[in-house]
């Protein structure tokens, strides 16, 4: 496979796993506007933050309003990482490498771009938010129905994969990061109403509302809810599962070309260094810096990738 | 059903009765509805869409991606046709490989005086760099699409013959694939011969020609400009349906002495580089210098043996519009035989006689830059307002040898649907034609174009143009 080609794939998915989790920030931000209208504004401004675009958003507004925040993280072709731009940037990843891909994938992945462009032809009016983030779920749900149906389990969707969990782990360590502090045991009133919108929050920005009802006893506890998003293996956002995977599919790669690199050494320390913990030696270390050491080890991950594997010439 | 009798209708002639081609077509026709064939046209556009058939226009200001429309009346050719066709584009085809030999090598038809001298040495389409050298197989126009205008039931004339890197096969391919989706009954009922096999004879003709370098099974690629340019579409597909790499020119480099490219694994030697992009762009080290789309030291590799480049560079002599007059004579020096197609009259206005005379019937004439393509630059007489005219005539008075000049024909024309049923529209039909040492293959069939606007008779999808999925019946 041409070195190209695999960077063309690890970034399509990047930028798809990317919309999605704008999506879902902006529908976290959305709900506790709703229920919550006193605290909006700071919600809106974590937001932003948790997108990783708030020097880009304060250069064009001064406050953090509903519709402005709204605009910039769906539409605005200013802002690199908007659900608009990201399914753009996609799409062109996806014309570069078509010939990697099935027609299904294809397809799927012109129709999402088709359908965004559709939906974001204009400003989102807040009756039309739900079924908006939901078409983006849907369009997405879409392409990786079609890649999981029809390509070949081969290098192509290791590098797919490999594009759509270190992008996966990056928004799920960002979205705690930002919120780390209604985690901390110091601050938090159990039971009290605003840790329970806070912590539902950070539930469904990484759509575990459900998976933690089942899993936990059912009461809101901040040590169970960080437990479950950086260190359960099952839960397919969490951060172990997200460097499971990257690892897993690193290490076909090496079986496939039968050579181990760099990247595959660093992909299993950092795996191993995430589960040497448990979420009380976290939460005793400081969370806040675990989470700012997971991003850089992260990134630090997927650019090793992309020169191992000669993305670029 | 013509309202056009002035003009050789192919469906139904100049009398208005279907012709024998049309026959089960039109019998199946009349019985549908009409609302639901409209229906069905709405339904390609958006099949074309979700598939991304789309090519990008150079000149506007976004890199807007445009559909080019696509017509659900097939065009027909009869078996008995197609056969005359496909005896005249060989042997056209033949005589322009054997030209291209001659032209870089011994310049025989020079020395016979059958071309002037002059048209092949100030000709920007000549490479010197190609002189003396032999391409693999012999072969040095492995793709051909000979443009063929009809202006009645037994005449039909060579328009081009683009020997560079014609374009548009994708849709040949795509709008059959779209007929069969949209009727499938309609193929059960007329009998049409295939033109899917394309991508497979096109990876068998190119790995027919692997260089001597080349050890086990040829290695072949597609390089393309890139996602912007117009045709991205159908490099990616032609790649695809193929089986091989599309890459760029930033994926390739020399390594020790071979065109290899850039994989996760490190670097692969390619044997056959199937080429869209232009000679000019194709070496900066050997052509333009600010290429930025080639491979530099391709041409070294290419001269040494160790890559074969489909087609070869410098084929653009042949399909040159200043050569294009003499085609007949180029065809009877190599073949020993008449043309069997004929070529459009041509004034070149570089000839003062021939100037003067374009001059004055400017408002008939077909007037085309020597060195432009896709339609661009180009005056259609009868359709240009007489500003334009007085226009073009200052710029062809200023660079006279920069033009040629042709009749305006009465192309033929075919049916489309329109809102009030159907219309004749004027065609023109590109053939797709494989050249390797052993064989030339002609697709049954090729890419019709057709102008959707009433009257007019600029096909090129640029200009507004529109296809047709081409039917060739079997015998």
């Amino acid at each position: 496979m041409l070195g190209k080609t695999a960077g063309g794939l690890f970034w399509m998915f990047r930028f798809l796993e990317r919309s999605e989790n704008t999506a879902r920030l902006v529908d976290a931000g959305f709900r506790i506007a709703l229920t919550r209208s006193m605290a909006a504004e700071a919600e809106w401004a974590s937001v932003v933050g948790t997108a990783g675009v708030r020097d880009g958003y304060l250069a064009k507004y001064d406050e953090f309003r509903a519709a402005s925040v709204v605009d910039f993280l769906l539409r605005d072709r200013s802002n690199p990482s908007s659900v608009m731009s990201a399914i753009d940037s996609a799409r062109s990843n996806a014309r570069l490498v078509r010939t990697a891909l099935t027609r299904e994938v294809w397809e799927a992945t012109n129709e999402c771009w088709m359908a965004m462009k559709e939906v974001l032809r204009r400003p989102v009016s807040e009756n039309d938010l739900p079924d908006v983030l939901a078409t983006i779920r849907r369009q997405n749900a879409l392409v990786r129905g079609a890649l999981t149906g029809t390509m070949l389990r081969n290098d192509i969707y290791n590098f797919a994969h490999l594009g759509t969990f270190v992008e996966r782990a990056d928004n799920t360590a960002r979205i705690l990061d930002v919120k780390y502090y209604v985690l901390l045991p110091s601050v938090s009133f159990v039971g009290s109403s605003l840790d329970n919108v806070q912590w539902e929050t950070i539930l469904r920005s990484v759509s575990a509302q459900r998976a933690y009802r089942w899993l936990s006893d059912g009461d809101a506890n901040p040590k169970q809810i960080a437990n479950m998003i950086i260190l359960d293996q099952r839960m397919p956002r969490s951060l172990a599962f997200c460097t499971g995977q990257i690892r897993e599919n690193l290490n076909l790669l090496a079986a496939n070309y039968g050579v181990r690199l760099a990247c595959h050494d660093q992909a299993e320390a950092a795996e191993q260094r995430l589960l040497d913990n448990s979420i009380d030696t976290i939460f005793e270390n400081g969370l806040h810096q675990f989470l700012s050491d997971f991003i850089v080890s992260n990134r630090a991950l997927g650019l090793r990738i992309e020169q191992d594997y000669r993305f670029y010439g | 059903m013509s309202d056009a009798p002035d003009f050789f209708d192919e469906l139904s002639g100049y009398d208005g009765a279907p012709r024998g081609p049309y026959a089960d077509f039109c019998s199946w026709f009349d019985r549908q509805d009409p609302a639901r064939l409209r229906r069905k046209s709405k339904e390609a556009e958006v099949f074309f869409r979700r598939t991304g058939i789309t090519f990008n226009v150079y000149g506007q200001q976004e890199a807007s991606e445009r559909l080019i429309p696509f017509d659900i009346v097939p065009r027909i050719i009869s078996a008995r046709e197609w056969a005359r066709l496909t005896r005249g584009i060989e042997q056209r085809v033949r005589a322009i490989n054997a030209f291209l030999h001659d032209i870089y090598h011994r310049q025989e038809i020079l020395r016979a005086g059958r071309i002037p001298v002059e048209l092949i040495a100030r000709n920007e389409a000549f490479l010197p760099q190609m002189i003396g050298v032999s391409p693999p197989g012999g072969i040095y126009t492995h793709i051909v699409g000979t443009d063929i205008v009809r202006t009645g039931e037994d005449d039909f004339f060579v328009l081009e013959d683009n020997a560079r890197t014609p374009s548009g096969v994708s849709y040949m391919l795509e709008n059959r694939e779209t007929m069969l989706q949209m009727f499938p009954e309609l193929f059960s009922r007329v009998p049409v011969r295939e033109v899917g096999d394309y991508p497979k004879m096109l990876r068998r003709s190119l790995a027919a020609c692997a260089p001597p370098a080349c050890t086990g099974r040829p290695v072949v690629a597609v390089l393309t400009p890139g996602i912007h340019n117009s045709a991205y579409f159908e490099h990616s597909f032609l790649a695809d349906q193929m089986g091989v790499e599309l890459v760029e020119g930033d994926d390739l480099r020399l390594v020790d002495g071979r065109v290899a490219m850039r994989t996760t694994q490190g670097y692969t030697p390619i044997d056959v580089l199937y080429r869209r992009i232009d000679d000019d762009y194709l070496d900066p080290l050997n052509f333009n210098p600010a290429s930025m789309l080639g491979v530099p030291g391709i041409l070294d590799a290419y001269r040494a043996g160790q890559i074969t480049i489909a087609n070869a560079p410098g084929t653009g002599i042949a399909d040159d519009k200043a050569i294009y007059s003499y085609m007949p004579d180029i065809v009877e020096f190599y073949t020993g035989e008449k043309a069997i197609l004929k070529n459009v009259p041509t004034w070149r206005c570089s000839e003062p006689d021939s100037l003067a005379y374009v001059l004055e019937h400017l408002p008939e004439l077909v007037v085309k830059e020597v060195h432009g393509s896709g339609g661009y630059g180009m005056l259609v007489g009868p359709a240009a307002s007489k500003r334009e005219i007085a226009a073009f005539a200052d710029k062809l008075k200023s660079k006279p040898a920069a033009y040629i000049a042709q009749p305006t024909l009465a192309l033929s024309t075919v049916p489309v649907m329109t809102r009030s049923g159907l219309a004749p529209r004027h065609v023109d039909l590109r053939p797709f034609v494989l050249v390797s040492p052993n064989r030339i293959d002609i697709t049954p069939g090729g890419l019709t174009r057709v102008a959707m606007k009433a009257g007019s008779l600029v096909v090129n999808s640029s200009q507004g143009g529109g296809t047709k999925d081409t039917w060739v019946l079997e015998e």
